[in-house]
């Protein structure tokens, strides 16, 4: 052999007591110590989600719009589950046996010993029963969830909804597990970040009966779920609320906005549906119901409809032509008989006194005099051609925020458009145009898409009298949430709006807008008509009060209105008297009758549509 | 032919193939009680891990008839050879590999993965017994350490490029090769030193290790010289030696940390015995100096090295040492490990009956954490028996080992077992938390062909081997 030998020895030791430490050690914990023995005994721990309160949304004066509810979740560890009486449970929780077996399988599929949910948002009576039964069910729990509850019958489409998770948000981000609640739309989406809080964890010790037995190492593994964030939006929710009454059966929407602080007072979009109908075991149903229907009103009319803005756009017209110089305050036009002829084309335009100065041109809403204000600034000759004019005047357009999304709390909301010159060049084939080829935007036709949010704004930008602040409807949360909120300065002088706004009030006076006049209120206001290809025209209004100091800027508008002095200018004038004096006088109680009864929806539809009001 | 094929078989070791075999069934049984479902309860079910691997023991078996076949000289005439062939497969699976787990250490033929590094054991083995029963060999020589070295540290060297350091670690168990063959006691003892200063180093802080180092070092003087009143002495001037410079630092608001006092104080300390040491020419005492001083520099390079670690490899270390506790990571792993073991009590819960490892509380059951199933479903008796089976097994080898003739075989027999023991040590160690979380598999045990394989193919080597041993060569 050799001289080594001996360290057989040592080296054989070595590994007798390695060995032997092993044993005692697996002695300690399989035979003397009980900790592990129970836990293991208890049979298994189950790692619970503790699912945190969603954030609550409050009104301007703190008034709780919407809460939440308890409710809870029946779920299964498919490889747990044994033999049980699926009589008893199918009458506890009134499904069918079908549906329960499907759910099963569907579990089984998902993972089977990790838990998933069976049944969603079993009512508080159900779960109580369900509750004392379910040590019978091995691999069976309940989890408690958190729903929405809604104190309002409306606004949807301001909150939105939240639903489950589905599977493709789930792969784009890993927080989500199936089964969650994601907010789908409105400020559920934008601010689910804030909204939902994070979910937290807690271990539990059960028995082999399934129940209970307490946390695993006294919680020192479990996660609190921290609650989520309160909204407190802008909204005036009884002023919101007497929208919707003056809405009732008719298809359109109203936005009001603080013209100092770009708060939004009041979004509505008509017709609506009652918040509440997404929650529930009924929700599916509901939900499918609203997309069928003809009246649509999923589809939010204040940010995702863009129509050309009609004779609301002469003001934007007039000012532009101030600051061109394309024409001054006392610039004249003809118009003969209310009809003038353009490029060839017949433009119509209402009775009134000829010739007119701006603020005259503003009152009658005359079309030949914005024909030839726009005419004037396309052909402006410091700018060399009418492309170029049209680019400069696009500018200035854009500065009000046309043609780009305005509000960052929405995010279904449509950014409209505004030609571009490239565009023009496109669609004329040639990059030499003439004014008479783009006459239509003068007077708000044409190649405009604008939507309803984007036309309060305008009522802001001239309440303010040249600069918006960016409408918002949440307060800010943080600092860069608040550095979203910013002041736009339009570029044009403040001293150009003056006329614009003495033509304002002289629509209220006694132009087009008449019929929303309030006693004792200064309110200045334009009326549109936006032309409607498949029916009677939608009727439009935008206004502002007081004029000296606004506090609010609105826009109504009410598809196939006809005119803006039929329901849009009478609805604005209520909503402006609601809110600064807090109620309608008896001398208007007779318009604001006649404007709730004021049914605009062919008979058929109705029975959908009372529903949300009452 | 026959009477050849006669002789073999009865010079085969029978025991130890009994104690393979008997190894390798009880691990494809808890493979089966590890994965087993409901749905798929046929034990042969090939689509299933445990049917695979019987896929794998059948050709294992296979493997273990055509080494023994093989003449037994080839093994060691070939040695380099398989060495260099497998050093080779080792760099193509950094270049050509998949990646798995943030390792590259896996070549891909369609389902079916093949590890280069498992199969570097045996070839590593190989090459070692050859180079170190060379005529005239003493370990303890630079030229031979240099070569040893090498051999050694080349595999290694490219698993740990591959991003598998565990695969890795089990080449430091051949240090009992060495050991074996004349590496003095003092480099094992050495070793065993800096792992502690290792792990010390990692849990206290430095004044801590300091002041344990101090202490470990008038411990081991007193071992040498068994004089008590030099010992008073020396605590002391230590100690009081650090008492004035506390008070110096209180006098004139000095701002220096504990840790330099007590070091400087060290410091001068061992100057000062420097004189006496050489005067009496105390060899040992030198010696013991140079390590002490050895630990006090290593110590704050600790930490060093450890920050520059992977992040997932500082975790398992950090979890072994129970510095940072993360239930969803690494350390949950290991709580559940423990649990799953615990809960099998005495005699065990039954076959197919371990709840938890049915339903899958411990990650990577089936591999890694094999164990479980057994401390779960067969308790104490069964897990205890399951250790000393092994235990059985590596003593049988080594006492195999010492009965060769020539010294390539035994050699090559302590490689074999040396590194079973690593194994064995490192992958029980980490279920009950002993051992860092490292991943390596439990030979026999784990789920998997190349590392069942590879054990085959380095056990029956040793057994031809062995059947041979009467024949002297080289």
């Amino acid at each position: 052999m050799n001289k080594f030998g001996y360290r057989k020895e040592i080296i054989s030791g070595i590994i007798i007591t390695v060995c032997a430490i092993y044993i005692l050690r697996l002695f300690y914990y399989q035979v003397i110590d009980d900790t592990y023995k129970i836990m293991g005994d208890n049979n298994s721990q189950r790692t619970e989600t503790l699912y945190p309160a969603r954030g609550l949304i409050y009104d301007r004066n703190g008034k709780l719009l919407v809460d939440n509810q308890a409710a809870y979740d029946l779920l299964i560890i498919p490889d747990q589950v044994k033999k049980f009486d699926t009589l008893e449970l199918i009458s506890i929780l009134d499904i069918s046996k079908e549906y329960l077996e499907k759910g099963i399988q569907k579990c089984r599929s998902y993972a089977r010993y990790k838990p998933s949910i069976l049944i969603s948002q079993i009512t508080g009576d159900k779960y109580a029963i369900l509750q004392e039964k379910l040590y019978r069910y091995p691999g069976f729990y309940t989890q408690t969830r958190t729903l929405r509850k809604y104190n309002v019958n409306h606004s949807a489409d301001v909150f939105g909804y939240i639903s489950e998770v589905s599977q493709e948000q789930i792969t784009k981000n890993p927080y989500y597990a199936p089964g969650d609640y994601v907010g789908m739309s409105g400020l559920e989406r934008t601010y689910e970040e804030h909204l939902r809080g994070t979910k937290g964890k807690q271990i539990v010790l059960v028995d082999n009966k399934n129940r209970k037995q307490g946390s695993f190492a006294d919680g020192e593994y479990d996660e609190e779920a921290i609650v989520g964030e309160n909204l407190h939006t802008t909204l005036d929710i009884d002023l919101q609320e007497y929208a919707y009454q003056l809405m009732r059966n008719k298809k359109g929407g109203i936005v009001a906005i603080e013209p100092s602080t770009g708060e939004i007072l009041v979004k509505m979009s008509s017709p609506g549906y009652d918040p509440q109908l997404m929650v529930g075991l009924e929700r599916g149903k509901n939900y499918s119901k609203l997309l069928n229907d003809p009246l649509n009103p999923l589809f939010d009319r204040t940010t995702m409809a863009q129509y050309p803005p009609g004779s609301i756009f002469k003001t934007v017209q007039a000012l532009i032509g101030l600051q061109t110089k394309a024409i001054t305050p006392h610039t004249q036009a003809t118009c003969n008989g209310g009809a003038y002829i353009v490029g060839g084309r017949f433009m119509k335009c209402h009775h009134h006194s000829s010739p007119v100065d701006l603020v005259a041109s503003i009152e009658n809403s005359c079309n030949p005099y914005y024909v030839n204000v726009f005419k004037r600034v396309l052909e402006l000759p410091e700018y060399g051609s009418v492309r170029n004019a049209y680019n400069e005047w696009r500018n200035y357009v854009t500065s009000f925020g046309f043609g780009s999304k305005i509000c960052p709390d929405f995010s279904n909301e449509v950014s409209g458009e505004i030609y571009t010159q490239e565009k023009y060049d496109k669609v004329f084939k040639t990059q030499k145009w003439y004014a008479s080829y783009i006459i239509s935007l003068s007077i708000g036709q044409g190649e405009l898409l604008i939507t309803p949010i984007q036309m309060a704004n305008l009522a802001a930008v001239l309440a303010n009298r040249g600069y918006y602040i960016t409408p918002h409807i949440v307060r800010p949360l943080n600092d860069s949430l608040a550095g979203r909120i910013e002041k736009h300065q339009i570029p044009i002088d403040r001293k150009y709006y003056e006329p614009i706004v003495e033509g304002m009030q002289m629509v209220i006076k006694g132009g087009t807008g008449r019929r929303a006049q309030v006693d004792s209120i200064t309110m200045a206001g334009k009326t549109g008509t936006v032309q409607n290809p498949h029916g009677d025209d939608h009727s439009v209004f935008i206004a502002f009060a007081p004029v000296e100091n606004p506090k609010i800027a609105l826009i109504v508008y009410v598809e196939n209105g006809v005119w803006g002095s039929r329901y849009a200018a009478p609805i604005a004038g209520l909503m402006i008297e609601k809110y600064l004096k807090g109620k309608i006088s008896d001398k208007k109680k007779p318009l604001e009758k006649e404007m709730f009864e004021a049914n605009l929806i062919k008979s058929e539809n109705l029975k959908n549509n009372e529903k949300g009001d009452e | 032919m026959n009477s050849r094929s006669n002789k073999l078989l009865a010079n085969l070791d029978w025991v130890a193939i009994l104690l393979y075999v008997l190894l390798v069934l009880i691990g494809w049984i808890n493979i089966y009680a590890a994965v087993y479902d409901e749905n798929h309860s046929s034990i042969l079910d090939i689509s299933q891990k445990y049917g695979k691997q019987l896929i794998w023991i059948g050709a294992a078996f296979v493997l273990a008839f055509l080494v023994l076949l093989t003449d037994s000289k080839f093994y060691s005439s070939f040695s380099l050879v398989i060495y260099g062939f497998m050093v080779a497969l080792l760099i193509a699976v950094l270049l050509f590999g998949k990646e798995v787990k943030g390792s590259r250490s896996w070549f891909g033929f369609g389902d079916f993965g093949f590890q280069p590094a498992e199969f570097a054991k045996f070839a590593t083995c190989l090459a070692l017994a050859y180079i170190m029963s060379r005529h005239n060999f003493k370990v303890m020589r630079f030229s031979s350490l240099l070569t040893i070295g090498i051999i050694i540290l080349v595999p290694a060297g490219l698993i740990i490029l591959q991003n598998d350091t565990g695969s890795a670690l089990v080449y430091s168990s051949l240090i009992f090769v060495l050991f074996r063959e004349g590496l003095y006691g003092s480099i094992l003892l050495l070793c065993f030193v800096v792992a502690v200063i290792f792990i010390i180093s990692l849990l206290y802080t430095p004044f801590t290790v300091l002041m344990i180092i101090i202490g470990g070092t008038l411990i081991a003087f007193y071992y040498y010289r068994h004089d008590l009143k030099e010992l008073f002495y020396l605590m002391v001037f230590i100690a009081g030696g650090f008492g004035v410079f506390a008070l110096v630092k209180w006098a004139f608001h000095l701002s220096i940390s504990e840790y330099y006092m007590l070091l400087i104080v060290y410091i001068i300390t061992s100057i000062a015995v420097l004189y006496p040491i050489y005067k009496r020419k105390m060899k040992h005492m030198i010696t013991l100096l140079f390590v002490s001083w050895l630990c006090v520099g290593a110590s704050p390079s600790v930490d060093y090295a450890f920050n520059h670690l992977q992040p997932h490899q500082q975790d398992r270390i950090n979890e072994l040492l129970g510095i940072k506790v993360d239930p969803r990571g690494v350390g949950y792993n290991v709580i559940q490990s423990k649990i799953t073991i615990g809960s099998g009590g005495f005699a065990g819960k039954g076959f197919l009956e371990g709840t938890l490892t049915k339903f899958n509380f411990v990650p990577e059951q089936s591999t890694d954490f094999i164990f479980c199933t057994v401390g779960e479903e067969w308790g104490f008796l069964g897990s205890s028996a399951v250790i000393l089976l092994f235990m059985a097994f590596i003593l049988r080898i080594i006492n195999m080992a010492e009965r060769q003739r020539s010294a390539f075989s035994r050699i090559y027999g302590y490689g074999v077992a040396s590194i079973l023991f690593f194994h064995l040590a490192v992958n029980i160690g980490m279920t009950i938390g002993f051992a860092p979380v490292i991943g390596i598999p439990l030979p026999f045990f784990s789920y998997g062909g190349s590392s069942l394989w590879s054990f085959t193919i380095l056990i029956f080597i040793f057994l031809r081997l062995d059947a041979n041993r009467l024949q002297v060569f080289r």
